[in-house]
């Protein structure tokens, strides 16, 4: 049976099932709003380690370890794990899955990376190909802002449109079996350029993303915003949810009922001093595994389009003057199918 | 104009519509008035070094010295990017300023080693400050001695 649907979507034949979810994040991620609901908060954001990235591939391994055992099932059932970072040549990931002898993919999306990763471990799953896969995605404020924009101790000022790199991990693990959340179908991603070149203003670089994505889900769906509960986009923060909104508009659709951002969830702009809200690869994947899986797994939600976006931002291209590209990939879950 | 390049200009308007500026009376008063108390320091610093006998040249030296050395060790101990956070550019024009762009990726950087790391990094961001200062003292060099000859 084809299940290639619309321009751009899948829908799932068989069972695939979030069993567990884990998240690991940093002191002031722990000090936020959902703080109380993250499984492990650490004291410091070294976690142990001397370095940010060695911190970040710490995250992971924690992270990915975690929602194994929270699934029952042993490391070795893990048919795949797909995990992806915001560091170069993703070493957060590939440090962190090096003690799982596991097979593994690394991906890179940027700050949608735990949806790309839910779309492909499905696809997996559905296709027959996995009975169990293990799918996360982390980031670390510290490396971020080293690798991406200044030394930490440098003295500077962040624009009032500027998000904070979540310090965290979120993983998850899906299978062949399970009573749900299922993710019954997913929408992949383009890549969409508006001509946004100011890096301190991801969310204006993503709305775009993440607009076309739903647009295109709902299109290839052939359903209403408000056939779901909740419309999650990844770390748009308050600048990209005017856009989205916005952008939304013109399509045909108002998703502001609906619609909640993980990057405005994670923190307390006032008392945190996040300006526009959080981001990173970790925002999305330690968000939904800490609060939205579990209220999918109560059924207090049934159904959600979860949808994180990446700004594809490489310090490279950016100095060479090209515009900053972004994706967003979309991932459906339903408690009954 | 393509519909593409349409759709961005539309967009463009629509971002600088959303995005909220900067506050920047505010951030020019706390520039002010942080950039004129490092200068007050400053002055204090050079006063002390004159009543105790130095001459002028001496005792300017020596307070940038001094300067520059607190502005390191706030660095070191994580001060300098919290007084940055609220100063602006009140605290990056003055030379301890300087100092914490030479200072932060040096601290940064030291994991990946003493010479590729600190040596080859310290200057990513004070770098280009040295290469066209000199540049610029060059010309005006250049200008002041052609001037005087005639």
């Amino acid at each position: 049976m084809n299940k290639h649907l619309g321009a751009q979507s899948v829908w799932f034949e068989n069972v695939v099932s979030v069993n567990a979810a884990a998240s690991v994040v940093g002191p002031k991620e722990g000090q936020g709003p959902l703080g109380k609901y993250f499984d492990i908060v650490c004291e410091d954001n070294l976690f142990g380690a001397d370095s940010w990235e060695k911190a970040e591939s710490e995250f992971a391994r924690r992270g990915l370890d975690l929602a194994v055992k929270k699934s029952g099932l042993p490391m070795d059932n893990m048919d795949y794990i797909i995990s992806g970072d915001l560091l170069n040549q993703s070493t957060g990931s590939t440090f962190g899955v090096i003690d799982t002898k596991r097979p593994f993919f690394g991906i890179f999306g940027a700050c949608s990376t735990i949806g790309e990763g839910m779309a492909l471990g499905s696809v997996l799953i559905d296709g027959g190909f996995a009975y169990n896969v293990l799918a996360g995605a982390g980031s670390h404020f510290c490396a971020a802002e080293k690798q991406f924009r200044f030394p930490l101790e440098l003295g500077s000022q962040r624009p009032p449109s500027s998000t904070w790199t979540v310090t965290g991990h979120g993983a998850v693990v899906l299978s062949n079996l399970g009573e749900g959340p299922f993710v019954t179908g997913a929408t992949t991603g383009k890549i969409v350029d508006m001509g946004v070149k100011d890096q301190n203003n991801m969310g204006a670089v993503m709305a775009p993303a993440a607009a076309d994505t739903i647009a295109s889900h709902l299109r290839d769906f052939n359903r209403a915003p408000d056939y779901y509960d909740l419309i999650l986009t990844g770390d748009l923060g308050y600048v990209g949810r005017d856009l989205l909104y916005t952008l939304m508009k013109d399509e045909g659709y108002d998703i502001s009922r609906n619609h909640k951002d993980c990057g405005i969830e994670i923190f307390d702009r006032e008392s945190q001093d996040t300006h526009s809200g959080g981001s990173g690869c970790a925002c999305a994947a330690s968000v939904f595994s800490a609060y939205f899986w579990r209220k999918l797994k109560e059924k207090s939600l049934n159904k959600v389009l979860f949808v994180p976006t990446g700004a594809l931002l490489s310090p490279t291209s950016f100095m060479q003057g090209e515009n900053i590209p972004a994706i967003a990939h979309a991932v459906a879950l339903e408690t009954s199918r | 104009m393509n519909q593409q390049a349409l759709a961005e200009e539309r967009y463009k308007e629509l971002v600088n519509a959303v995005t909220p500026d900067s506050k920047t009376g505010e951030n020019c008063l706390r520039a002010f008035l942080c950039g004129g108390a490092i200068c007050v320091l400053g002055q204090f610093i050079n006063n002390c070094f004159t009543s105790a006998g130095f001459g002028k040249d001496p005792a300017a030296s020596y307070t940038a010295v001094i300067l520059v050395l607190l502005s390191v060790v706030l660095t070191a101990a994580g001060l300098y990017a919290k007084i940055g956070k609220f100063a602006g550019a009140g605290s990056v024009v003055p030379i301890t300023g300087f100092a914490n762009a030479v200072a932060a990726p040096a601290v940064e950087f030291k994991k990946e080693g003493l010479v590729m790391g600190v040596g080859a990094r310290m200057f990513i961001v004070a770098g280009p400050v040295i290469v066209f200062g000199t540049l610029a003292s060059m010309i005006m060099g250049l200008i002041y001695w052609f001037t005087r000859m005639r």
